[in-house]
């Protein structure tokens, strides 16, 4: 509390002028909070919640890539023994008594394929990525209190912790967890007879993924109703950042998504638990011909892709909008074209509801269907492609500063691009009949929504950790980071794309079964080596991230940047509440950078006569 | 010991870390934190560039290192009317994506390179421009038009079904064209995936197959083939699948448990593989596997010892083979469906089918035993009768007999053979089939030993009587005409080989009763000890 007058102190100084109480009889000598579990745990203080999400993402980030580092070993270096991880792994190490080699038990290499899946795109890129920067942003950049709802916002979180416990349960389990792919196509996810993941472990990954759905639910209720209704006076829609707009519709897509994930689940659920057959028809497995008959496979399919291709824009349009305000920032330039920005982003949200099946081309669907998906499919090429080409034109003629949050963002272009060609490929479905679940189609999706995503998560994290902590990350570990992980990446995941377009299929527990894949002994141990020290440099993001929360750099001004946006209106150190004492209002989009010869304009200044003028001479 | 070197790397690691960031931020304070952010700026700039050069050059030279690895290019042509097509519009979406690829990556690294910070000038305020961005959404817009058209044009040639619009294609089923006419034949085959194999049908001299029904499914009859449909009489269980060069073919693909994909790398070929509903894909391979071989013959990287460890051994251009995969996971030994594909001229595909014919699934595996839906007919009873009271005569050890064992390719590497728990990997018709089928409960295993003594006795039966094969043998050309008169003529055959055969088939009732008595004991084994 000592904190707050402290800041109110500051407020007077450099933004009184700025602030109207918009609520009265708010904030006046508040004991909110005040306890250790109230503060820490179970916080409805929304800048506290962003940060439970983004640590419980970074850890569950480190157990995903070391899952990743544990087959790649074993495919960069099949002949090696593992006997060393028996410890940790325990029985899924078989020891030949007769050399002393340890192998790793082609069962739980899928589990653990699977769980990398999983683990990274809901539990890192979702909640860790939407879950961090909604939070923390939306009502700090529309000049909001906290959210409509902090209660379930609090919810929110600690069902996305009890997901994360429930999966992470489930790793223990005898039966192993569950090792069907992310995707967790019936009937092999529905038959403990099939796979012994699909036992205990399957039961565990959808528990756990409804408490997800319920969290994402509780989250994107609440994102969009505080985007809609507790903007602050002057704070229209077309004067949101970018991040907010990315942030707002990706609520939406989650929304109308996830809904549908569950009710896919609820069905395999019936079908492993009683003897339903949604997608179950004339089996034999076991030693046994099942009774059920009449269930479609592919029905599950279209449910699963109804959600599965929203989400991944669920994950890449929050860091497509964290990149946009990145670089604006640091360019010191407006975002190029910002009506066209957010017009992609709807136009990407709704196509994204109507491109489901190209995941489906060579799964036995009509191919007279595929038709009408290759056809939407390609048509989003048109959004990204200008949303590609205005970020490059808000770098043009700009005053660049090579931040490590700004050079994560330039990597996220680079990224965006390479990883969205590769998407053209694939959504034609004549392509994808070779390329269909091919390393090409690894690489493809690791580029354009896995590090791409990631990028756009450390832009976030990098820019906006002064806002979280009062402090700077390190700047040149940041770089090392950021160099080492561009690198790194590209490294590992380009030369997929060769092996892919030699037929290899994903998935592979060893390649040398096949002849057409056993010659890619030299590639694979390339890969594998790079990504262990493409894991290293991010280990290094991890320690200076905890290091900085207690001994960065601080910070002195409000506005290192030199930003437009709301939140850096706030104190160093915002209480509850943001702002103590009134809130600001605005007037102006939030991209003023160098207009009118000025540095920048804060969105709360308001427009002098001679600005009214200038507009009028240059509209936008 | 070892943990605690672990750790204590970890904490030096952590140290090293943590002094790299001090050291660069006192270093930068003492030179001045204007300077310093001023110095890095710079540095980082110029590594925009060198990360350009870098990052174009990596790919161009990946591409020229891969070049004989991909499908398509270099020595690896696409032996399938349908794969080069597809392949021109990989090509055509190369181009242009590579254009656009070497270009934003320019401007993009260029721009960031161009305007670094200076602290003479202000970042010009340039909101939007209408006309460009008009330009640059009509430009994609366009290139996708054009992909989509070429695309679609792709799919629905490759993806057209022979059924559909056979009449108009001229497609009949092989064997009832008239081939030199110019009538196209397209033959059927089946493939059916299984946790972890595939299991490869022919349709037999009539060009159709049987209809199969997984509640029929049993040790000995993997596929649940239904018998009592004519269909099924002749078609043949393969170890590889045998094309004909030139030739349309549909495979009718399906699955016994979960998902698969019948992948051919090859021959871009690829659908899932769906338990109760048979999809399909149609292709006509252009080039014989020879042909292929003689092709990769002319390449460097193809006259190279097949095994690095072998240097004697065949070269690797002989020892290419297509190969058939699968490309849904499917289960911990998804990485190891793999058949061979064999392509081979019109005149070696008959003389094959010629051969191959006489190895139906039905006289050799099932006509008169247990399975046989046709067991009630008076002339199979007397077989089988004839078979029970010769069996209480003559003793040879069920061993002293060879099961007939087809000519399967050797388990591939890694592949998980060993124990029952991994399932049906074994060849098919070998006679150890039902052993090897999952032993996760009690009554599987029963059932699975009773299944592994039927067929065990089935097999010593078919080997022994060697009469009664050449009875079958004459019955065959009565099978080109309808199954019911074959299963007559055969039996005909059997009653006049009955002496010729009586010897042989005591043995094998021998055989049979012996495989029980040991079934017997199993059983009792099994579940006196469940584990």
């Amino acid at each position: 509390m000592a904190d707050l007058k402290h800041n109110d102190g500051l407020l007077v100084e450099e933004y009184a002028d700025y602030l109207y109480d918009g609520f009265h009889d708010h904030h006046h000598g508040d004991k909110y909070q005040t306890g250790f579990i109230s503060h820490y745990i179970f916080s409805m203080d929304h800048k506290m919640i962003a940060k439970q999400f983004l640590i419980t993402g970074m850890f569950w980030g480190l157990i995903g890539g070391l899952m990743s580092l544990v087959f790649r070993l074993q495919l960069g270096f099949p002949e090696a023994s593992m006997a060393w991880l028996k410890p940790l792994l325990g029985k899924w190490i078989t020891i030949s008594e007769a050399t002393g080699v340890g192998t790793l038990d082609p069962q739980f290499y899928y589990a653990l394929v699977t769980m990398h899946g999983t683990i990274l795109v809901f539990f890192v890129l979702t909640a860790g990525l939407s879950g961090t920067f909604s939070n923390l942003l939306i009502p700090l950049q529309l000049g909001a209190r906290d959210m409509a709802s902090p209660f379930m916002n609090m919810l929110s979180y600690w069902f996305f912790f009890l997901a994360g416990a429930v999966m992470f349960a489930s790793l223990f389990l005898n039966t192993g967890p569950f090792s069907g792919g992310w995707t967790a196509y019936p009937p092999l996810s529905a038959l403990p007879q099939a796979s012994s993941g699909s036992a205990g472990g399957m039961t565990l990954w959808i528990l756990s993924l409804v408490l997800f759905v319920v969290s994402v639910l509780l989250g994107g209720i609440n994102y969009i109703t505080t985007v809609l209704n507790l903007r602050t006076k002057g704070m229209s829609l077309w004067r949101m950042p970018l991040t907010i707009w990315a942030f707002f519709v990706t609520a939406i897509l989650g929304l109308l998504s996830f809904p549908v994930l569950a009710s896919g689940f609820f069905l395999v659920m019936c079908d492993r638990g009683l003897n339903t057959s949604f997608f179950l028809n004339e089996i034999y497995v076991g030693g046994q011909a099942l009774e059920q008959v009449g269930g479609s496979p592919i029905l599950y399919q279209h449910l699963f892709w109804f959600l599965g291709h929203p989400e991944v824009y669920i994950i890449i349009l929050p860091a497509m909008g964290l990149v946009s305000e990145v670089l604006a920032v640091n360019a010191r330039k407006p975002i190029f074209g910002y009506h066209a920005m957010v017009y992609s982003i709807m136009a990407i949200g709704f196509l994204s509801f109507i491109v489901w099946a190209h995941h489906m081309f060579m799964a036995g669907v009509n191919p007279f269907i595929s038709n009408i998906f290759v056809i939407f499919t390609l048509i989003i090429a048109v959004p990204s492609a200008v949303k590609v080409f205005n970020w490059i034109s808000t770098l043009y003629g700009g005053n660049i500063r090579f931040n490590p949050g700004m050079l994560f963002a330039i990597g996220f272009v680079s990224l965006f691009i390479s990883g969205g060609l590769t998407g053209i490929f694939l959504g034609n479905s004549a392509i994808d009949i070779p390329m269909h679940d091919t390393y090409f189609v690894v690489a493809h999706f690791h580029i354009v929504m896995g590090v791409a995503a990631f990028f756009g998560m450390f832009a976030g994290v990098y820019h906006w950790f002064p806002k979280m902590y009062g402090r700077f990350m390190n700047d040149t570990l940041g770089k090392i980071h950021f160099w080492g992980t561009m690198i790194g990446a590209y490294a590992v995941f380009w030369p997929m794309h060769y092996i892919g377009m030699a037929g290899v299929p994903r998935r592979y527990y060893s390649f040398s079964t096949f002849d057409f894949s056993n010659q890619f002994a030299a590639t694979n141990e390339f890969i594998t080596i790079a990504a262990i020290i493409t894991f290293g440099f991010q280990v290094i993001f991890v320690i200076n991230f905890f290091y900085s929360i207690f001994y960065g750099k601080k910070q002195t001004t409000r506005n290192p940047y030199g930003a437009t946006t709301l939140e850096w209106t706030t104190a160093i150190n915002p209480g509850h509440g943001n702002w103590p004492g009134g809130i600001p209002a605005v007037h102006r989009w939030a991209y003023d950078y160098g207009k009118m010869g000025e540095e920048f304009i804060p969105q709360v200044e308001p427009v002098s006569e001679k600005e009214k003028e200038f507009d009028e001479a240059h509209p936008h | 010991m070892m943990y605690l070197i672990a750790i204590l790397i970890a904490i030096l690691v952590f140290v090293i870390v943590v002094q790299i960031g001090k050291v660069n931020e006192l270093a930068a304070r003492l030179r001045g934190e204007e300077k310093a952010e001023h110095d890095g700026n710079e540095w980082n700039a110029r590594m925009m560039l060198v990360f350009l050069v870098g990052f174009l050059a990596f790919a161009v030279g990946t591409s020229v290192y891969y070049y004989p690895y991909m499908l398509g290019y270099g020595p690896n042509i696409l032996p399938t009317i349908h794969g080069p097509q597809i392949m021109q519009l990989f090509n055509i979406t190369l181009f242009f994506t590579g254009i656009v690829f070497v270009i934003t990556h320019i401007l993009l690294f260029w721009f960031a390179y161009r305007y670094r910070n200076s602290k003479d000038r202000v970042a010009e305020f340039i909101p939007h421009d209408n006309k460009l961005e008009i330009i640059w959404t009509a430009i994609p817009a366009v290139v996708m038009a054009i992909l989509v058209v070429f695309g679609l044009v792709a799919w629905n040639d490759a993806m057209s079904d022979v059924d559909a619009d056979g009449e108009a294609l001229g497609y009949v089923k092989v064997g009832t064209g008239d081939v030199e006419n110019g009538t196209k034949n397209y033959i059927e085959i089946g493939a059916t995936g299984l946790q972890f194999n595939w299991i490869l049908r022919h349709p037999g001299r009539d060009g159709l197959l049987g209809t199969k029904n997984w509640q029929l499914i049993t040790g000995s009859n993997q596929l649940g083939q239904d018998f009592k449909d004519s269909k099924n009489i002749d078609d043949i269980i393969l170890d590889e699948l045998v094309l004909p060069k030139g030739h349309t073919v549909r495979a009718r693909i399906s699955s016994r448990d979960v998902l698969h994909n019948f992948d051919i790398p090859h021959f871009f070929v690829k659908m899932d593989a769906i338990p109760g509903m048979p999809t399909y894909f149609k292709f006509t391979p252009t080039m014989t596997t020879e042909e292929y071989r003689d092709h990769l013959s002319q390449f460097p990287e193809w006259q190279v010892p097949a095994d690095p460890e072998e240097p004697d051994g065949p070269q690797r251009w002989e020892a290419f083979n297509f190969e058939l995969a699968c490309a849904e996971l499917c289960g911990k030994g998804h990485y190891s469906m793999r058949k061979i594909v064999r392509v081979v001229t019109e005149e070696e595909y008959n003389a094959w089918l010629d051969q191959a014919e006489s190895t139906s699934f039905y006289l050799n595996e099932i006509r008169g035993t247990d399975d046989d839906p046709f067991l009630s007919r008076p002339t199979l009873q007397i077989e089988k009768r004839i078979r029970e009271r010769e069996a209480k005569k003559a003793k040879p050890a069920p061993s002293d007999v060879p099961a007939p064992t087809p000519g399967d390719t050797p388990a591939p590497e890694g592949q998980p053979l060993e124990g029952g728990e991994t399932g049906s990997i074994q060849p098919l018709n070998s006679g150890t089939v039902g052993t090897s089928t999952t032993t996760t409960t009690v009554g599987n295993a029963v059932q699975s030993t009773v299944n592994s003594a039927t067929i065990t006795g089935t097999n010593v039966v078919n080997s022994a009587t060697e009469a009664v094969q050449t009875g079958v043998n004459t019955a065959i050309n009565a099978v080109n005409n309808a199954a019911n008169s074959a299963t007559n003529a055969v039996n005909n055959a059997v009653e006049t080989t009955k002496e010729a055969a009586s010897s042989a088939a005591d043995k094998a009732g021998d055989a049979i009763d012996k495989a029980k008595d040991k079934a017997g004991e199993v059983k009792d084994n099994l579940l006196n000890n469940p584990k």
